[in-house]
């Protein structure tokens, strides 16, 4: 058994906001009705957070929770313990219709901080960035330029993004290119 | 003689001057200038030649509808044609030449082939000239044609543009396009309702003509309100300005394009370039001014002959008086600002000649007591041709011209009156109507473009709604503003009045030819489009041959087709070919105004999209080793995948046929990771499947493989892989690499509109598992051998885990799940580990394997490896037109299911016909390698008289185990016809000949792969 | 560029966000059904002038087909819902009865 790696071994830039490749986290896809008890309680039970509201990411004590589509959650807790909380939902799910999958190594995942924040990702992505419209906890997907990609913003403004692994060093380049010293929009 | 004055100027700092050069020569002009006013500042009146007479041609304009001033700016990687100079700000060490010119600029071989031959270019020339013969259009015409066609030349196709661009998506309530002051009053009246509001101003500086044409706003001067209202919509948090950003489309639903010039004024500033600004507005006010229009007289395009507006600019805005005797003709009041600022700068004005027998109001009033002499009812016959204004010939303006009066000028600055600038507007669907009193087209607010909930969402302010006067303008933009507002969803207001002063005019009177009844001669020489040097005569001639409609004139005389789209010529190429056909202008009607409203460079479009972002490359978990170790990429889809593994010394074809031998003889690895893995689960995930599959997958037992097809509803193969089940609901299905995301999408697709009440979920797991492929004689024990390093793991033995089994486990200590797969007729495990330890396990495989022989190997020994054992590839063997059948695939095609996708479609008469080619193996007689994608031919010829085509080639390779060119195909009859030697027509004039076999040539027994 | 309502995920997204996916309401013909019912299944769709129904996918966001009743000639959107039904609900005829009175579209009308 090997240490595993992350699609950019934890490769940072900064320019105008800094861009970190912020390594393995626990990912897990939980398909299955959002609404019934069994859903919510088995979350609970392995991140210590709410099922989210719409386009929302929710925060517990051993991870978060995210809204993905109508049926879909994204849970994020430690990459050591991502198979161990499949198996969890396993138990916690069976005899109901669900599907509790790891993605953990099948993502890039990045940061985008400092406070340009917006800017940067306003470049990328055809989402409102405005405070009025996007604040910590906002969940959306959409697509950064050509990839698609998952993104919420944090408590101190920063912004986590999620993609496919293959297209990581795509992205870390795009983060890259937006976030040139000199290309300040200067609106947010 | 134009020259720079010795005051005036409010946008130029005297204090810093700044050198350029035109056509290679050092000019000097200051900070605040435009390219247009420092080359007049130098005296340069002659800027360029016309596209098809090369006639000389000076500035005409001060802003963007410029038709003649186009320059080449910059050299090398920065170079680009075909620049407006009028719009082009003034930096240190800009350089600009003209264009369309040859030899020089002031010896021009093309003006006098024009001189010569003018009269064998008229309207439609390209259209009557070069249909026959036939044989002169590939050699003659077209190289002809594709030599003067545009106008500046392209940049070097080796040279990389040296800039960086970007895209910005914005949203917000209210966007006003124009910070003129009719938009900044919108703006103002906006923003104080708390609505969101962008404002974009296409210059460097704020405020419009207003500063220029004077008059007072609240008891303030112009250029002071300009100042104020700035600095109170400055300290607004709901309001955004940005100025050098042109409003350059509107589109659906509200949907606006906006071209930020970033460092076009300061190309050392680094960052991007241009930002193109995505913005989605809930209402778009339109405050885009208007523009003046040309009159139509003889030697209208010499250099000299300029808007009289323009002349007004130039003088105001950058001190740059561009004759020293001017004559000024009109039509309308607004020129006789002209003849006072020149008066004012110390210009001498030598004739007003206003075409109205009745002549102007309390301006002309004014200029007369300046000792000015004004004319009504006069017109100019002609200006004298040639590289400046030298002579202006004038006459009545009701006649034919006759009866001259030739007086001395260097300058002539012409009105024809206004028109709004409606094409923002006009975009998405905005109609206009004919204002007959000011001869113009203005929008109709009754019908405005409307967004997704069908109500209107662009509304006009100012004189682009249609008025001119300044009280006019300000009360049209103070009711945009708060009427865009509220439709946005703010609380409706009362629009206060704004006081103004200005001075009242008297009615324009339209003039289209100057004069009225100008004969032939004159006709000839009045200019409608500079820029694609269309004349009044044009116009006639194309409605004399019977082009009635519109959109055919502009086609036929190419008619504001120019990169101006006609600014300053459509409505006087509008009234010429009306009154040519005896109608009205509106019955004529317009043209269609489209995106964007001047051109916008491809950079901008492209965005961020270049270099190593150009489009996003996808990349395995291992493929920074495959680098590292010569792998010669290709790409499928956006991945890259190594085609090959070359060795120093080594050719490709060398590589591939090294690797396609030692995967037989050896061990041989290949990074499968891209093959797409989906996992189905749930109660009704059998069923699902097997509507999916043309074969049975709910009765796939749990541990086992199955080879599955896809075909689509309409019955053609789609995609094909191994299914594997995992549990009693859930199963994993493999695509091939460019299906993941595609069966995917199909999957959702069926289970969300057609199936949405079964039980299923569906996950791409693609990404999350690296997958090797361990093939060979030795597959085996590289495997063992790792687990007995590890002290143990997955049983691998044939009898543990038999061919066409999956098991999960650990192997050399990685916890794997690998599947007894075979694409290659070998001996083979495909080895799933988690993407984040994919290297760590090739390295493993690959350390472990030397003793055995491993080498990598690519796609390309993948292929033949298939090939020589039979197995189709979908997208070789199929094409979107391939069904199951004809691949001898019908043993895949369940007889027991009532249903899955394709089953109906394959009883459809076309699909049963015997006569479908089939799938066989081909094998020249001389043991080359068929050419790809040939056709055989058979007896006969079709209705074209070309042989009859009987079958194709659909994969071709050299195999080196079998040391001879191998080839699928589909052939008539083909499986019947075995033995048979069929001729494919090579494109090199070869017939190469082949003989029909069997698909498999290797390994026909399939004893290899289950050992 | 249109906007679209994601009725899952209730917000307006851009088109470069979606995926379209042609006529909506389509009925599947499978085996047994006449050459006839088999093949109009397949090619025949509508090209109308006006009230459309159309599927479309939110592929960069919650991956939901739903489905967008529009205009197609000033692309007004009456309304969008989710795919999963095979007729148009009764509040989007009713709402597209508001807009445009006497609106037919195949067997469906206001």
């Amino acid at each position: 058994m090997s240490d595993p790696v992350s699609a950019l071994k934890g490769a940072r830039h900064a320019g105008l906001v800094e861009v970190r490749e912020t390594g393995l986290g626990g990912m897990i896809t939980l398909r299955g009705d959002l609404d019934s008890d069994a859903i919510k309680s088995a979350v609970k039970s392995v991140t210590g957070a709410d099922v989210p509201a719409l386009r929302k990411i929710a925060l517990g004590d051993a991870g978060a929770a995210a809204w993905m589509s109508p049926d879909e959650l994204l849970l994020l807790v430690d990459y050591a313990e991502a198979d161990a909380v499949v198996a969890k939902l396993d138990e916690a799910l069976v005899g109901t219709h669900y599907m509790a999958t790891n993605v953990s190594d099948a993502r890039a995942c990045f940061s985008v901080s400092g406070e340009a924040a917006r800017e940067v990702m306003g470049k990328l992505a055809p989402v409102d960035f405005s405070a009025a419209k996007f604040g910590a906890g906002d969940f959306r997907r959409s697509r950064l330029a050509q990839v698609a990609a998952a993104f919420w913003m944090d408590d101190a403004g920063a912004f986590h993004i999620v993609c496919f692994r293959s297209v990581g060093q795509y992205m870390f380049d795009l983060l890259k290119v937006a976030s040139h010293p000199q290309s300040a929009v200067g609106v947010y | 003689m134009s020259t720079r004055l010795a005051k005036q100027g409010r946008l130029i700092d005297r204090s810093k001057q700044v050198e350029f050069t035109f056509n290679g020569t050092t000019l000097k002009g200051y900070e605040g200038d435009t390219l247009a006013s420092a080359l007049l500042a130098n005296d340069q009146m002659l800027v360029g030649r016309s596209f098809k007479y090369h006639r000389p041609r000076g500035i005409v304009a001060s802003g963007a509808e410029e038709p003649n001033a186009l320059v080449g700016l910059g050299s090398n990687r920065r170079y680009e044609p075909n620049q407006r100079a009028t719009t082009t700000e003034l930096f240190a060490g800009l350089e600009a030449k003209s264009q369309n010119h040859w030899p020089s600029l002031e010896f021009d071989v093309g003006e006098i082939n024009s001189k010569l031959f003018a009269r064998f270019l008229p309207a439609g020339f390209y259209y009557k000239m070069f249909i026959h013969p036939k044989p002169f259009w590939k050699h003659v015409y077209e190289p002809f044609i594709r030599k003067s066609a545009g106008l500046g030349a392209a940049p070097d196709k080796e040279l990389v543009d040296a800039d960086t661009y970007e895209h910005f998506y914005f949203f917000t309530d209210v966007l006003v396009i124009g910070g003129g002051v009719a938009g900044l009053q919108a703006a103002k009246t906006a923003a104080a309702t708390g609505a969101k509001v962008l404002v974009l101003e296409e210059k460097s500086f704020w405020g419009g003509r207003a500063p220029v044409d004077g008059g007072e706003i609240e008891g303030l001067a112009a250029e002071d309100w300009i100042a104020k209202t700035l600095e109170e919509l400055g300290a607004m948090d709901n309001v955004t300005l940005r100025d050098r950003c042109m409003g350059a489309g509107v589109y659906d639903h509200g949907y606006v394009l906006g071209y930020e010039r970033l460092t076009d004024h300061a190309p050392e500033a680094g960052g991007p370039r241009h930002r193109l600004w995505r913005i989605r507005a809930t209402q778009v006010v339109t405050a885009t001014g208007a523009i003046e229009r040309p009159l139509s007289f003889a030697g209208n395009d010499v250099p000299g002959v300029m808007l009289a507006a323009s002349m007004r600019d130039y003088i105001v805005n950058w001190g740059v008086m561009p004759g020293q005797k001017v004559v000024i003709a009109t039509n309308n009041d607004d020129a006789y600002r002209t003849a006072l600022a020149v008066h004012a700068a110390g210009g001498e004005v030598v004739r007003v000649v206003d075409a109205r027998e009745n002549g102007g109001g309390k301006l002309a009033d004014e200029v007369r007591a300046l000792g000015i002499r004004v004319e009504n009812g006069r017109a100019i016959a002609k200006v004298k041709d040639g590289k400046r204004v030298t002579k202006v010939a004038l006459c009545a303006q009701n006649g034919e011209g006759g009866a001259r009066e030739e007086i001395e000028a260097d300058a002539v600055a012409m009105s024809g009156g206004w028109s709004p600038v409606v094409h923002l507007w006009s975009h998405c669907g905005g109609k206009l109507n004919w204002d007959a009193a000011n001869a113009h087209f203005a929008p109709d607010p009754d019908r405005a473009p409307t967004s997704h909930d069908g109500k209107p969402f662009v509304v006009t302010a100012g004189s682009a709604s249609g008025p001119l006067g300044l009280g006019a303008v300000m009360a049209d933009a103070a009711a945009a503003g708060a009427k865009a507002a509220e439709a946005a969803g703010r609380p409706a207001q009362a629009v206060a009045e704004i006081a103004t002063n200005d001075v009242a005019e008297a009615q324009m009177e339209a003039v289209w030819f100057m004069p009225a009844k100008a004969d032939i001669q004159l006709r000839m020489k009045s200019w409608l489009d500079y820029q694609n040097d269309v004349k009044v005569s044009d116009v006639q001639l194309a409605a004399r041959e019977g082009y009635e409609s519109v959109e055919h004139t502009k086609r036929y005389t190419t008619l504001g087709m120019a990169t101006d789209q006609g600014k300053l010529s459509n409505i006087n190429g509008l009234a010429v070919l009306a009154d040519s056909l005896n109608s009205e202008i509106p019955q004529v009607g317009t043209t269609t105004f489209r995106p964007p409203y001047h051109p916008i460079s491809m950079g901008a479009i492209g965005g961020e999209a270049r270099g190593e972002v150009f489009q996003p490359l996808r990349r395995t978990p291992m493929h920074d080793w495959h680098e590292a170790n010569g792998a010669d990429f290709e790409p499928v889809g956006h991945w890259r995948r190594p085609y090959a593994f070359v060795r120093g010394g080594e050719s490709v074809h060398d590589a591939v046929n090294r690797e396609v031998r030692n995967t037989r003889e050896n061990l041989g690895l290949l990074d499968a990771s891209t093959l797409g893995k989906l996992v189905v689960k749930g109660p009704d995930a059998g069923k699902f499947l097997d509507m999916m599959y043309t074969n049975m997958m709910s009765n796939l037992k749990i541990g086992k493989c199955r080879y599955g097809l896809m075909c689509s509803e309409n019955g053609f193969l789609m995609d094909d892989g191994v299914v594997a089940r995992i549990d009693e609901d859930t199963w994993l299905c493999h695509t091939t690499t460019g299906g993941a995301e595609r069966i995917h999408g199909h999957m959702e697709e069926w289970l969300q509109t057609e199936w949405y009440d079964w039980k299923v979920y569906v996950t791409n797991v693609t990404e999350q598992l690296a997958q090797v492929a361990v093939v060979g004689p030795n597959a085996r024990k590289v495997l063992e051998k790792l687990n007995a390093q590890a002290g143990g793991g997955m049983d691998v033995s044939k009898e543990a885990l038999p061919f066409m089994e999956w098991r999960d486990g650990e192997i050399g200590g990685f916890k794997a799940r690998a599947y007894r797969i075979s694409f290659s007729g070998e001996l083979s495990y495909e080895i799933a580990v988690s993407a984040s330890e994919g290297q760590a396990f090739w390295n493993a495989l690959y350390e472990a394997g030397k003793e055995f022989g491993v080498m990598p190997y690519g796609t390309e020994a993948l292929h033949i490896l298939r090939a020589e054992k039979g197995f189709i590839m979908i997208g070789d063997e199929t094409d979107g037109t391939v069904i199951p059948q004809d691949l001898n695939l019908q043993w895949a095609l369940s007889k027991k299911k009532e249903d899955f996708l394709g089953k109906r479609a394959h009883t459809r008469s076309h699909m049963a016909d015997p006569d479908r080619w089939k799938l066989v193996g081909l094998e020249t007689v001389d043991g080359s390698v068929l050419p790809d994608g040939a056709y055989a031919v058979g007896n006969g010829v079709n209705a074209n008289g070309q042989k009859n085509t009987i079958g194709r080639v659909t994969s071709t390779y050299y195999s080196a185990n079998l040391g001879r060119g191998i080839a699928m195909g589909l052939v008539k009859h083909g499986p019947k016809r075995m033995g048979e030697i069929i001729e494919f027509p090579g494109t090199d004039g070869t017939i190469y000949k082949a003989k029909i076999v069997d698909p498999v040539f290797y390994d026909k027994e399939g004893e290899k792969q289950n050992v | 560029m249109l906007m679209l309502h994601c009725p899952f995920c209730d917000e307006y997204v851009e088109e470069t966000e979606l995926q379209a996916g042609g006529e909506a309401h389509l009925k599947r013909f499978g085996p047994g059904s006449s050459d006839d019912e088999f093949h109009d299944y397949l090619f025949t769709r509508e090209n109308p002038k006006g009230v459309h129904f159309e599927l479309w996918r939110h592929i960069n966001g919650c991956g939901k087909w739903f489905i967008a009743a529009r205009c197609t000639v000033t692309l007004e959107v009456f309304g969008t819902y989710p795919a999963n039904c095979t007729e148009p609900p009764q509040w989007i005829k009713d709402k597209i009865s508001e807009k445009r009175p006497g609106w037919t579209w195949r067997e469906f009308a206001g």
